[in-house]
């Protein structure tokens, strides 16, 4: 028992380190030269347009849910009018950020993890380097920018939508009037509610797209190794989110409220 | 287009005809617990060809990874092109990769780029020589391994022996003083193996590139070491090479970490030492 927990400790120090020392060298290589811009623009397309269907059906649906339940919830008190002030509120500050995030964990996480991973099984990535090319500048900065990128640009399309979802299920099913919905999401959002939702994604952005790029460039083991990888990627970013989340809006609102 | 690095004339000089370009002195190095390399030592000679033999896993392709400095021994020195790779640090090495070129086991082609790309990943991305004459060069090395018609395709749209040769042509697209094949010819059919043998030994005597042949095909390993490419009236043939010639091949046969054998093919045939007679067998 006790071999295995100091077993388990080492490993996961030695994680924690090699991924300090990514972070390192990705803060080098995001200010001195070479920088593969060619790179950046596909990721860019990559990451933020290729996942941008799943996050307005995400952003969508939950913003439409979000209503329904609150709807009923709130005739139990008389204040069905104040159902787009809810559901603003909850889309800006937690569920636009976090479930964009989620998403993303899963769609482009694991998909860093399995380009880099099976890179690295089939000695691609010591190719790069033997060829001169450092893999952290050519592989993981366009990644981590492209991240940091688009993750907020879709976290606002998911708000902007699941709001509009709000407004739909608001209208039709609990006969809401436009205008009170209106009203009332704008009456729900102070400034600082803003600034939650905005620095939120800019932080988790980069913290999925680091770790896939952790797990990838670790990968060893073949074809199971990528497989591993993959799963590994997308279980450690879709925890950190939720944790990062938590400690982030501890910050905020002592920093901001 | 002179694509080597500049030497200084004094290195120029060190490093002239019979000077040893690599060179490992009692390097050692272990993964965890499990020794893969003990105490090895031996030398390439400008212009010559070390073939390394041993059964898989004898840490063939980590002596290659030595040389290029993608892994760093635990003790030992590592000398290569003048330089002791062991002790530089990943920027410095980028200069000395300049002059390796480097075929992986099964090609470690870049799969999301086109056979151009891959061919001329190094010019395209990491010089600034002009377009046209990085185009020239990658589509005449495409010819030199047979693969003009192919340059537009995908990795994964060839067969393993393509790809093979592929990575041969990337390998040399930028003029290496030494290459590093690891086992380019394994798990091809014999006519195939036999042109990528054709293609090394033509690198080896027209180019003068120093270089190191992993492989457990003795097959080729043989043939490599006893024939030599020449130039007539502008037509290059392969023909067999005279013996002294043919003794500037040295082969190795590691076994667990060790050197066990080392010495020309002649004597490689000649020896007496059960291990080697089985591995020949
Ligand atoms: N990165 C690594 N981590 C751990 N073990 C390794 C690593 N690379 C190689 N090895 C081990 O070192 C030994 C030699 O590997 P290698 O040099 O690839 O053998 P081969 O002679 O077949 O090319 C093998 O037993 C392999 O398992
Ligand atoms: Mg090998």
């Amino acid at each position: 028992m006790e071999g295995w927990l100091t077993a388990w400790t080492k490993r996961a120090l030695l994680e924690v380190q090699t991924y300090v020392r990514l972070l390192g060298a990705v803060g080098r290589a995001l200010v001195t030269p070479p920088f593969y811009v060619h790179d950046v623009v596909e990721q860019f397309d990559a990451i933020g347009v290729g996942s941008l269907t799943v996050v307005v059906l995400t952003g969508g649906f939950t913003g439409a849910v979000l209503a329904l339940q609150s709807g009923f919830t709130l005739d139990q008190f008389g204040a069905r009018a104040v159902v787009g002030r809810l559901v603003s509120a909850s889309m800006v500050k937690e569920l636009g950020p976090v479930l964009t995030a989620l998403m993303v964990s899963g769609r482009v996480g694991s998909g860093i993890a399995a380009e880099l991973g099976s890179m690295a099984v089939t000695d691609q990535i010591d190719a790069l380097r033997a060829f001169g090319t450092d893999p952290v500048r050519k592989l993981a900065v366009p990644r981590i920018l492209a991240g940091v990128g688009m993750v907020p640009v879709l976290t606002v399309i998911a708000d902007a939508v699941g709001i509009a979802g709000g407004w739909a299920v608001a209208t039709s099913q609990l006969h809401v009037a436009s205008s009170v919905y209106w009203n009332s999401v704008v009456e729900g959002l102070v400034i600082q509610d803003v600034w939650m939702g905005l620095i939120k994604p800019f932080v988790l952005g980069f913290v999925i797209v680091s770790v896939g790029c952790h797990v990838g460039l670790r990968t060893t083991g073949g074809t199971q190794g990528v497989g591993r990888a993959t799963t590994h990627a997308v279980v450690a970013a879709s925890v950190a989110v939720l944790a990062v989340d938590f400690f982030l809006t501890k910050l905020i609102i002592s920093l901001l409220y | 287009m002179n694509l080597r690095t500049p030497r200084s004339p004094e290195l120029e000089e060190a490093l002239g005809p019979g000077a040893p370009i690599v060179v490992f002195d009692r390097v050692s190095l272990a993964f965890d617990d499990q020794v893969v390399l003990d105490q090895v030592s031996f030398t390439v000679i400008v212009g010559h060809t070390k073939i390394i033999l041993g059964a898989s896993g004898a840490g063939k392709s980590t002596i290659l990874k030595l040389v290029l400095g993608l892994i760093c021994p635990d003790s030992g020195v590592v000398w290569v092109n003048g330089e002791r790779v062991d002790q530089l640090s990943e920027a410095q090495l980028m200069a000395v990769r300049t002059d390796l070129g480097m075929v992986f086991q099964e090609g470690a082609l870049f799969d999301s780029l086109t056979v151009r790309e891959n061919v001329g990943y190094k010019l395209y991305e990491e010089t600034d020589l002009p377009l046209d004459d990085v185009n020239r060069r990658v589509e005449e090395v495409l010819g030199f391994v047979g693969l003009a018609e192919y340059i537009d395709r995908m990795p994964s749209e060839l067969s393993g022996g393509q790809r093979r040769r592929v990575a041969i042509a990337r390998a040399m697209a930028i003029k290496p003083r030494i290459l590093l094949y690891d086992e380019p010819t394994t798990g091809l059919d014999p006519i195939t193996g036999l042109s990528i043998d054709n293609e090394i030994i033509k690198l080896r005597d027209l180019e003068d590139v120093s270089s190191i042949l992993v492989t457990h095909q003795l097959r080729d390993a043989f043939y490599i070491a006893t024939h030599a490419a020449v130039r007539q009236d502008g037509q290059v043939t392969i023909v067999p090479a005279p013996p002294e010639k043919a003794d500037q091949a040295e082969f190795i046969m590691l076994r667990d970490g060790r050197i066990v054998f080392e010495g020309s093919a002649s004597e490689l045939r000649r020896s007496g030492d059960e291990y080697l007679r089985t591995f020949l067998s």
